[in-house]
């Protein structure tokens, strides 16, 4: 329940973090700000994995017939880990061998001055092509695994090979460097987060249920503004407001046709939690039917030159996705605050009996919280797809990070969801510094389980026997 | 359309190593979930662990089978207890939070790059099995009964693994109809009352919890034996979840439930794959519609139905009584 004095204590909380997040994002645009005076020398290798593994074109096959005849080429560059093309260099002088089918060497060359190799093959069939890492020049890596790589022909097809340089080798790049990066990237991340778990968090709140099928309604965001922006032809903007509103919509009605009709009927809210898995493995599988598994871009903003403020890259559009999140989250923040809806949210939150006797109508504003919740899941599913793409899983593969977000914050406190997501986005992506990109999720359970046992309640929850 | 060729992959299905490792998964969910009533929704990360747990003491480190086996077991019960001792002093909802977080975590990191040499990366391990196929008695090509047959491999495993199912089962029995077992089962009713007698509900939860991890346990083992291999994306979310509807099928807080479930489970799911496929080929489904890529994803969907609407209109399952069912609130 909420009485003035709460409600006070809310307001000073909320006004702490959103000073924590105006100042957090200060201080990283100023910290921005002051490495772009030092010369930029120490940017010139590889930064983050993940944006390096956007060098990592495994393999393409084109037939550009400049020439007749069958044969490979392909271009050897060190891309530095960054998608812009200005700064590559060309690898010289690395040998390149091709073997057919029974070992027999047919064919080999060395880069040349751009980099380029050229091999002739006798014909169609398939062949084995071995880039000999001994050549390569220093610091230069191939990881062996990739160094050799087995390939078909078509007749007179000139087929593209590529390998994939530096992928491994990351850091000569300063930790401070990458630090910063990291620091930017995880602001973007954690803000996301927060818009995405407030919905989560305020379901929890309002009606008991872990909802473990929310990051469903993250992906659907994300697809629904695919469809709408490369099949309908929308620019992304309009299919991004589409599909916040159809998700909204969506939300409204899985209030109204399916979790409405079983709070009522009196099913209980373990039986309730496992219906959601039920609901969240299939939705994920219906996405794959109907999406595939692969990764799709939007049409718009794809490849975008990214700015380089010192030694940290930072595209357009995450700079857009990451000041339109701070707005909607302000927005969200002030109007639990302020509007008679959102003090209801939180007063039902709070015990919803007693919300329930006091005269609010408890079943429209659980329907407005998940209107409300599925739209800020899609508006974060479509943030976070501009910069890392659209994935049938990136909802569920997200949930982790989400669940993190709310019990950081507190299972069911409206601004506990806002400030966990911040925490653990930041956290998530400062701790790739130290370890690897692919386990940085490992770091949002370890958080988990120390929260646990430290403050079970979380960061804004209430203190209270459980269990 | 080959009817003959529909029965036999389910009637095989049905008796074969998918469903003992489907079952012992469920077993161990059953202890944790039908009778304690705690939500683990990580099994997989238990399953993980055994198969792992095997596999890298054999085929990383050269040690012997049944020290590997010692070690999965020992991996399982030491997982039980890193999520155990966070959660279980707290709502229901935190260990299933953490369980299904654990499940996600452990599968990263067995199939990282970092740690490829030690735990095979993508590719997984292989070649720890020699010894389990030495000590099998059996030296024919085929066996089976009726009209459902086995690899001498698969009969191997499948004779080990009912026993092991049997063996399972047996203790189930007999623990349940022990105070430990009226206890856990009050546990699940009402935890405030049992601790109002005086009982550490906590450590009940706990070996509750690590006795379903060493079923899961046993189930990597079945799994990774009977596949000659460990991949870690076969243990991702989906092995938790068809345990659980295996379980929730059968009926939950039923000795018997969890077997029951499974071979009903497994069999009708692959016998609906191959008719799929079957009616895929004669033309009776449109190719626009789905193909055979495609017939996994259609059924990982139907697992999940399965799961909604027995537990929307049949909580209790097959066997089940639904006053153990309908799981209470805490």
């Amino acid at each position: 329940m909420y009485s003035p004095r709460s409600v006070g204590a809310n307001g000073r909380r909320v006004a702490t973090f959103v000073a924590l997040l105006v100042a957090s994002l200060a201080l990283s645009v100023v910290s921005a700000m002051a490495q772009s005076t030092a010369p930029s020398t120490s940017s010139s290798d590889a930064s983050s994995s993940t944006s390096s593994a956007s060098s990592s074109g495994s393999s393409s096959s084109s037939s550009s017939d400049e020439e007749s005849g069958t044969e490979v080429h392909g271009k050897l560059t060190d891309s530095k880990g960054t998608s812009d093309s200005k700064d590559d260099t060309p690898l010289v002088g690395v040998r390149i061998k091709v073997v057919d089918s029974s070992g027999k060497e047919v064919g080999s060359d060395e880069t040349k001055d751009d980099g380029s190799f050229r091999i002739s093959l006798p014909g169609e069939g398939s062949y084995t092509a071995t880039l000999d890492t001994s050549s390569l020049p220093k610091g230069i890596k191939v990881d062996p695994a990739t160094a050799t790589r087995a390939f078909t022909v078509n007749p007179d097809q000139s087929r593209t090979l590529l390998f994939p340089v530096n992928i491994a080798a990351r850091s000569t790049t300063g930790t401070l460097d990458q630090f910063l990066q990291a620091l930017v990237d995880g602001t973007n991340l954690g803000l996301i987060i927060a818009m995405c778990a407030v919905g989560l968090s305020l379901i929890y709140g309002t009606t008991g249920l872990v909802n473990f099928a929310h990051g469903e309604l993250v992906t659907l965001g994300a697809i629904l503004a695919y469809y709408l922006n490369s099949s309908f032809g929308w620019h992304l903007i309009a299919a991004a407001i589409g599909a916040v509103f159809l998700t909204a919509a969506f939300g409204w009605l899985l209030d109204a046709g399916f979790w409405g009709p079983l709070r009522r009927r009196g099913t209980g809210n373990i039986a309730l939690m496992v219906i959601s898995i039920g609901v969240a493995l299939s939705a994920v599988n219906l996405y794959l039917y109907i999406f595939g598994g692969l990764t799709k871009p939007y049409s718009d903003y794809h490849a975008q030159r990214a700015w380089e403020i010192g030694s940290i890259d930072l595209a357009p559009k995450k700079f857009a996705s990451t000041v339109i999140s701070l707005v909607v989250l302000i927005v969200v923040a002030t109007a639990l605050q302020r509007t008679r809806t959102g003090k209801a949210m939180r007063a039902i939150s709070d015990n919803p009996d007693l919300a329930a006797s006091s005269g609010i109508n408890v079943d429209s504003v659980i329907r407005l919280v998940w209107l409300f919740g599925a739209g800020l899941a899609a508006l974060g599913g479509i943030l976070f797809s501009i910069s890392q793409d659209v994935n049938f899983e990136e909802g569920s593969s997200i949930l982790l990070l989400l669940f993190a977000a709310i019990t950081l914050g507190g299972l069911g406190a409206a601004y506990g969801a806002l400030a966990g997501g911040f925490v653990i986005g930041l956290f998530v992506n400062v701790s790739t510094v130290w370890i690897p990109t692919e386990l940085k999720n490992v770091g949002a359970l370890v958080v988990l389980i120390l929260v646990l046992l430290v403050r079970p309640q979380g960061i804004l929850g209430h203190a209270e026997r459980v269990g | 359309m080959d009817w003959g060729s529909i029965f036999r992959n389910g009637g095989q299905a049905a008796f074969g190593p998918v469903a003992i490792y489907t079952a012992l998964a469920a077993i161990g969910l059953n202890i944790q979930f039908g009778y304690t009533g705690l939500l683990n929704f990580g099994q997989a990360a238990f399953a993980a662990a055994g198969a792992y747990g095997i596999a890298v003491s054999v085929t990383t480190y050269g040690l012997s089978f049944w020290t590997g086996v010692a070690i999965a077991l020992f991996a399982s019960i030491m997982l039980a207890i890193v999520l155990g001792v966070p959660t279980l002093r707290l709502r229901a909802d935190y260990l299933a939070i953490v369980t299904i977080a654990a499940a996600e975590i452990v599968r990263l990191i067995v199939r990282s790059v970092r740690y490829t040499a030690t735990l095979g990366g993508t590719d997984g391990l292989q070649g720890f099995t020699d010894r389990f196929y030495e000590i099998s008695p059996l030296h024919g090509n085929e066996y089976g009964f009726w009209f459902i047959k086995y690899s001498r491999d698969d009969t191997w495993i499948s004779i080990v693994g009912w026993i092991l199912v049997a063996l399972c089962c047996l203790v189930t029995f007999l623990l349940i109809r022990s105070p430990w077992g009226r206890i856990v089962k009050a546990i699940r009713e009402d935890e405030d009352a049992v601790r109002s007698l005086g009982k550490n509900t906590y450590w009940y939860k706990m070996q509750s919890l690590m006795l379903g991890g060493v079923f899961g346990a046993f189930s990597g083992i079945v799994f990774a034996l009977s596949k000659h291999s460990v991949n870690p994306d076969d243990y991702a979310t989906k092995f938790t979840f068809t345990a659980l509807a295996v379980l929730i099928l059968g009926g939950t807080a039923r000795v018997i439930g969890p077997v029951i479930g499974a071979i009903i489970f497994t069999g009708a799911l692959q016998a609906v794959d191959v008719f799929t496929r079957e009616a895929i080929r004669v033309g009776y489904l449109p190719s626009w519609l789905i193909d055979d890529s495609k017939v996994a994803i259609v059924r990982l969907i139907f697992v999940g139905l399965v799961i909604v609407l027995l537990m929307i209109f049949r909580p209790q399952g097959i066997l089940g009584d639904r006053r153990e069912a309908l799981i209470r609130d805490r």
